[in-house]
């Protein structure tokens, strides 16, 4: 992710190469100690991706009893993203609506940890930090008690009639977006704190000292210095948040399910391997072509 | 929006009663001073004495604890930094990294809705000799460099009021001189009001109108360089802006058109102008460069006044030579002897006398229980490099 360092240090220039050839003795070192994750990754990532590949494009007409014959179907792909598109889209979707909303709350919150907090700094950190010392599953059960029907903001709702008499909010797009909004807006947080952590006030001072108003400050001067940390956060909230299947499930009805959803009932439901492979490839090439756009646009400094 | 009054005449800065406090510590004490429309006004100083503090206040970056910044007949005070008409040339530079030069320098303009800026950021490239360099980043350019991007950037905007904090710092002398030039020439041309914050005293003698010495958050005494230098006002000034050589004495009021002092057993005089001090406690002050050397006391010349001593040092750097006498009670006295030719070298344990005329001497208030204050020779005297 080179377009994550687009502000430049300076240090392209200057880095010399380093002294490996020097002595012959410590010359296999770094490769040594490249082995043990390179393994890990090769066992347990490569090999189950290639596998995955594979069996993509299994024959569709087999089964688990009877075992799956590889007959290239290619043709797998177009008929699960047919049958599918609807989950498809709502998974970029919801995960959309979630980004846009964590992005409004987690900025702020963000910017005000790393630059106004003083000494409430940590404090703060560890209640952003807090809730992952909790199972994500058990988050989101405790969501799904929340907004239950006689939960307390439901019936907040209806008495300020924000919701109708018989209006929920347990079982609706809103809790799923809700949901995913809330689970994956540490990820978004903590990078752009560190970004903005960085920044040095002093920047802030001169450009209103340059007849710059607060928000031309925070248009010019803060957005983009913050950017690392804003395409960092954001992709790490977006993708997880993309292929999520828990908040679809547990605040969610089959209708609001997600593409997770189809692909972790094509395993272990319906048993259907080749679909549920093909399903996997065709959202992990989407989100790599969302990234590779966002990157595109937003590594350059004529974003804004 | 355009902030306002750009090219409307700025009327005088005026600081009133000016307070800043931090917690318990008071950085800025009461200041109060008037900077004429379109003068050049030096701060000078030792770090920590609120000079930075002072400038922040008139930028508004530091809101005052108490007091008024007056621009004409407004005041400024509560004004946000961005709708003064007043720019900074920051200690720390302050450029913006993820910007590259060119657009550094335009900000401002940019800032106020101004779409052509190309020609104006040329301009101001070329003056601070910073040509070709607009695409690239502050990071790729050298300390000196980075501060006259600073300067461009500040001055680009012709602000009513230009705040330079050490804008020159961190520049090689010869730089340094013709930034300096630059500087007094835009100041003059343009006509802005210049506050400028230096720990080089020439750099503050030759440009200033008017140069302030601060000390601990107050001003110690404010006016031409030539009236600070000649008559300073305190035994702080007159050991800040250049040295002098301080002997404790005690007076007892004016006798007619002359003050009287003993010291250290001798009798002294020292006209009344020119006396800050005529009774008690008080510091007989005379600069190194007033005085004289002379191989014995029969040699001085009529009207002038003189002490005996050992000469205890030599340093010659070129213009002059730079004694030290050790006098019979064991303070040592600065005497700096041009170098015209007309008198040959002291040699080191000599006996000598130094004298003075002594309309060049003059008389400070003296804390009782404080002793000589001789300065040693640590850096070159003011005006004796080239
Ligand atoms: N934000 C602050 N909080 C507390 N004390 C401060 C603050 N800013 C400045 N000070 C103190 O106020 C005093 C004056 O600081 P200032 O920066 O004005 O000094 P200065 O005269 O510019 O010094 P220098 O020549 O080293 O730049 C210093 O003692 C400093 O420690
Ligand atoms: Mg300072």
């Amino acid at each position: 992710m080179t377009a994550l360092a687009h502000v430049p240090t300076g240090q392209s220039t200057a880095s010399s190469p380093p002294p490996a050839a020097r002595s012959g003795r410590y010359r296999f070192l770094p490769y040594l100690l490249l082995l043990p994750g390179a393994a890990w990754l090769f066992l347990f990532f490569a090999l189950p991706l290639l596998q995955l590949a594979a069996a993509s494009l299994y024959d569709p007409t087999g089964s688990l009893a009877t075992g799956y014959a590889m007959t290239w179907a290619f043709s797998n792909y177009p008929e699960a993203l047919q049958a599918y598109w609807p989950q498809f889209s709502r998974s970029f979707l919801y995960a959309g609506i979630a980004l846009v909303l964590a992005l409004l709350m987690g900025y702020p919150l963000a910017y005000a940890i790393a630059q106004k907090a003083g000494r409430w700094k940590n404090l703060l950190l560890v209640c952003v930090v807090a809730p992952m010392f909790t199972s994500f599953l058990v988050r989101t059960l405790a969501w799904k008690t929340i907004l239950s029907d006689n939960g307390w903001v439901v019936g907040l709702l209806r008495d300020i009639h924000l919701l109708g008499p018989d209006g929920r909010l347990l079982a609706t797009p809103v809790a799923v977006i809700l949901g995913l909004t809330y689970n994956f807006l540490p990820f978004l947080v903590l990078p752009l704190y560190a970004s903005l952590e960085r920044l040095d006030y002093r920047l802030l001072e001169a450009a209103s000292d340059l007849y710059a108003s607060p928000v031309q400050t925070f248009r010019k001067v803060t957005l983009p210095l913050s950017m690392p940390g804003l395409i960092a956060g954001t992709l790490l909230f977006f993708i997880p948040a993309t292929g999520d299947y828990i908040n679809a499930e547990l605040l969610g009805t089959p209708n609001e399910y997600m593409i997770g959803n189809v692909i972790d009932s094509a395993f272990l439901v319906r048993l259907d391997y080749p679909q549920g492979a093909a399903l996997s490839f065709l959202l992990m090439a989407a989100i790599l072509a969302v990234v590779f756009v966002y990157l595109r646009k937003a590594g350059t400094d004529e974003v804004l | 929006m355009t902030a306002m009054g750009h090219d409307a005449p700025a009327g005088d800065l005026r600081l009133a009663d000016l307070t800043k406090r931090f917690g318990a510590f008071t950085a800025v004490d009461d200041l109060s001073l008037t900077i004429p429309q379109g003068s050049f006004f030096a701060l000078l100083g030792a770090s920590g004495c609120g000079k930075t503090t002072t400038l922040r206040m008139i930028a508004g970056l530091e809101e005052p604890t108490s007091g008024q910044v007056l621009l004409g007949d407004r005041d400024i005070a509560r004004l946000r930094p961005y709708k003064r008409p007043v720019n900074t040339v920051f200690q720390s530079y302050a450029l913006f990294p993820h910007l590259d030069i060119a657009e550094n320098v335009a900000f401002g303009l940019r800032r106020r809705g101004i779409r052509k800026v190309d020609d104006q950021v040329q301009r101001m490239l070329s003056l601070v000799q910073l040509d070709g360099y607009g695409r690239r980043r502050p990071a790729q350019l050298s300390g000196g460099q980075q501060q006259r991007v600073a300067l461009a950037r500040a001055l680009i905007n012709h602000p009513q009021v230009l705040l330079l904090d050490e804008p020159l710092g961190a520049l090689d002398l010869k730089l340094r001189r013709q930034m300096q030039i630059e500087l007094k020439r835009i100041q003059t041309e343009v006509g802005i009001t210049f506050v400028h914050v230096t720990h080089d005293q020439e750099e503050a003698m030759t440009m200033a109108d008017t140069v302030a010495v601060m000390n601990a958050g107050r001003i110690e005494q404010l006016g031409a360089p030539a009236d600070i230098y000649e008559f300073p006002a305190t035994a702080f000034v007159a050991n800040f802006l250049g040295q002098s050589n301080l002997l404790a004495g005690e007076a007892a009021g004016s006798a007619g058109r002359e003050v009287p002092v003993s010291a250290h057993g001798g009798r002294f005089s020292v006209p009344a102008g020119r006396a800050r001090a005529d009774r008690g406690p008080v510091y007989l002050g005379v600069r190194p460069e007033k005085l004289h050397l002379a191989g014995s006391a029969d040699q001085v010349p009529s009207g002038h006044q003189h002490v005996d001593g050992v000469v205890t040092d030599a340093s010659y750097v070129g213009v002059s030579t730079q004694y030290l006498l050790r006098t019979s009670w064991g303070s040592e006295l600065s005497v700096f002897v041009a170098n015209s030719g007309t008198h040959g070298q002291v040699p080191v344990g000599t006996r000598a006398v130094a004298y003075w005329d002594p309309r060049h001497a003059f008389l400070l208030r003296r804390e009782p229980g404080e002793d000589d204050r001789t300065t040693p020779v640590l850096d070159e005297p003011v005006g004796a490099s080239s």
